[in-house]
């Protein structure tokens, strides 16, 4: 066992990878002499030099697009984009090419690449730095998506993302960076299912990523009023993992989804739709949602605080499904 | 029938203006730093301490109904333009009274009644947004211009090329300023630009485009007075870059491994404000009640400023979802 950030697991597979695979590089900006703007690539440009961590000029387009290149044409770029707020820059290359080549060629080519980026609020970042966009990735065909919510995750999702033939895109939620735990190494993590991170019988909690501590602590919250509470990670928010929240449904009969997005259009709203789609003959309850209250993200404190999910939002819906 | 360009006449009067300006900046920001530090003021925060002398010697050439469009690095900026200092303040309190309502931040400061149009922290994203202005004061038939402030960063950015297109193929009354402080973040400017001469670059483009010594506010002061004279008269745009230097982190958080503090020292050497007031002191320009002066004036104001912040109020949470839509529609 060894202790490690979120910062450090990211930054400990990055390296792995690039030790493991010459084809494997980190493209973005300040990931060099900077060391990143949250620090996960500090000390590599030491190690690996400036062609394989490859800091690059303010082109979100341009690099990402480079790196979807790249990939066709034979490495395994790791393209960092600071924020999920900057990466609506490349949006138009990850959209239009990362997820149609493919399919647009009729097979013959394909993209291996992994675009990580930061998302999330609550640091009083204001409008243009506090969004939760992977729900928006999330509705696109052609990639996947994931959202490790813990260390273990963030340090085991990288190497499977890399094998993936496909693009892959890992959002990493900002508050999490200096979260640490003791983590088992090496780490083994599939990016194709959830994960049950607490079981229970009366009630499903389901989220990812930054909300997963907030619910976790809603969890025991509802517990010391005898709500037996079930929290399940969804860990891949594309393709999403159904079996493993229908199971979950089919024990409990009631569920709450978490979501940092905004409610419209989002993750949560897909999630339930599947779990009436599938399992609505299962349900005591009317399922229930937190999400980001649909304003862009306040700079003021307890504006911003107002604005995102929050354990005591979690615990009322949750007692509110439960009847209580 | 073309006016005459108007001379930048170095007489006392101007001098202690063009100080006081810049030592309103300089003083602001440090408040802001030590408020920072205390936890007044969150988020991020981007000083403008060392570039003083590119937003005042802009400002001296614009009229009250010319735009700004700015960047996250602002406060100096909206100062200049006019939002009151204590409006500023507030806002980056997070109060109801700040100039966006505590909604934005430092990094947001709007005002409509001095036309600042923001405080934007998308690199480069604000620069569409003043060929747009431009583009409606051209097709109302408005002689006015907007100014746009920009880092050199930004020049990576499409939106840049494509605006300064833009305003180039439609001629229109843009003055886009390159604030090149050399480093973008921890990027120097030599790694991110193939072509580093960057009013060359913007000169493909087909407008007029000129590089200034940004560390000196009269040489700031006469290309702006120029080019803006030149904007007037032919509606069609103008580029600057201003070359000077950041003297302090990015942000707050900044360890600053990617430049020596040799370099920093050398550019503090050059500080625009030490070097404009040694020169208007030796050539007898201002003298040093002239400075005392202007440091009490800032001073105060800025006490008044922090003052007002703190006395704010809170905006009530039952407003959080206003403003996201009109009230009601028209
Ligand atoms: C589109 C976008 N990408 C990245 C960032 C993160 N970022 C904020 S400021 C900055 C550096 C910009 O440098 P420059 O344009 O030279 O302006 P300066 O900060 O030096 O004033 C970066 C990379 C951002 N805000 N927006």
């Amino acid at each position: 066992m060894t202790e490690l950030t979120y910062r450090e697991a990211i930054r400990g597979a990055i390296r792995k990878a690039m030790l493991a695979d010459h084809r494997v590089f980190l493209m973005g900006e300040d990931v060099g002499r900077y060391g990143g703007c949250y620090g996960v690539s500090k000390g590599l440009l030491d190690e690996f030099g400036p062609e394989r961590i490859r800091d690059t000029p303010l082109s979100e387009s341009a690099f990402t697009g480079a790196g979807i290149g790249a990939a066709m044409g034979g490495m395994r770029p790791i393209v960092e984009i600071m924020t999920c707020n900057f990466s609506l820059l490349s949006l138009d290359q990850v959209m239009n090419n990362a997820a149609t080549i493919r399919h647009m060629s009729g097979g013959q080519f394909h993209v291996p690449v992994v675009i990580r980026m930061a998302t999330g609020g609550g640091r009083q970042l204001a409008a243009q730095h506090s969004h939760s966009l992977e729900g928006w990735y999330a509705h696109i065909p052609g990639i996947r998506v994931l959202a490790p919510a813990t260390v273990e995750d963030a340090a085991g999702m990288l190497g499977p993302a890399l094998d993936d033939p496909d693009p892959v895109l890992i959002f990493e939620n900002a508050l999490l960076y200096n979260h640490s735990e003791d983590v088992n190494e090496p780490v083994e993590v599939d990016i194709d299912h959830a994960v049950v991170r607490r079981a229970g019988k009366d009630l499903t909690l389901v989220t990812y990523g930054g909300s997963l501590g907030k619910t976790l602590a809603a969890a025991d919250e509802l517990g010391t009023d005898g709500i037996s509470t079930e929290v399940i990670d969804l860990r891949v928010l594309r393709p999403l993992d159904d079996v493993t929240i229908l199971t979950s449904l089919a024990k409990t009969r009631r569920c709450v989804i978490v979501d940092e997005g905004w409610r419209s259009g989002s993750l949560a709203a897909e999630i339930m739709a599947r779990i009436v789609e599938q399992s609505f003959w299962n349900l005591d309850a009317p399922l229930a949602r937190v999400c980001s209250e649909e304003v862009p993200v306040p700079y003021a404190a307890h504006l911003e605080q107002a604005a995102l999910p929050s354990v005591a939002k979690i615990v009322a819906a949750g007692r509110a499904v439960m009847g209580r | 029938m073309s006016a005459a360009l108007p001379k930048v006449r170095l007489n006392r009067e101007h001098c202690r203006t063009l100080l006081h300006q810049m030592v309103r900046i300089r003083r602001f920001e440090e408040k802001c730093a030590e408020l920072y530090t205390l936890e007044k003021i969150r988020g991020f925060l981007h000083l403008y301490i060392g570039e003083e002398a590119v937003a005042t010697g802009v400002m001296q050439a614009l009229e009250p109904n010319d735009a700004v469009v700015a960047t996250y690095r602002e406060h100096g900026h909206a100062l200049l333009k006019g939002v009151p200092a204590g409006a500023i303040m507030a806002e980056m309190y997070g109060k109801q009274e700040g100039c966006s309502r505590g909604r934005g931040g430092s990094m947001h400061l709007f005002d409509a009644e001095t036309r600042f149009y923001g405080g934007n922290a998308i690199v480069a994203g604000g620069i569409p947004i003043a060929v747009g202005l431009a583009l409606a004061d051209k097709m109302a038939n408005k002689k006015r211009i907007t100014a746009c402030f920009f880092g050199e960063g930004a020049v990576a950015e499409g939106e840049f090329h494509e605006s300064l297109n833009l305003a180039a193929l439609w001629r229109l009354p843009v003055l886009f300023v390159c604030e090149n402080n050399r480093y973008a973040m921890g990027t120097a400017l030599d790694l991110s630009e193939s072509e580093t001469d960057i009013s060359a670059k913007a000169a493909s483009y087909n407008l007029a485009s000129e590089g200034v010594d940004g560390m000196d506010v009269v040489a700031v002061e006469v290309a702006t007075r120029r080019a803006v004279h030149a904007i007037r008269e032919t509606g069609e745009p103008h580029f600057l870059e201003c070359r000077t230097y950041r003297f302090r982190a990015h942000s707050m958080y900044d360890p600053q491994f990617y430049r020596a503090k040799d370099e920093v020292e050398e550019w503090k050497d050059k500080g625009p404000i030490k070097r404009f007031t040694e020169w208007a002191l030796d050539v007898g320009e201002l003298r040093p009640e002239d400075i005392e002066e202007i440091e009490q004036d800032v001073a105060r104001e800025i006490s008044e400023a922090v003052a007002f912040a703190e006395s704010g109020t809170w905006e009530p949470v039952e407003d959080l979802l206003r403003d996201v839509g009109a009230e009601k529609r028209i």
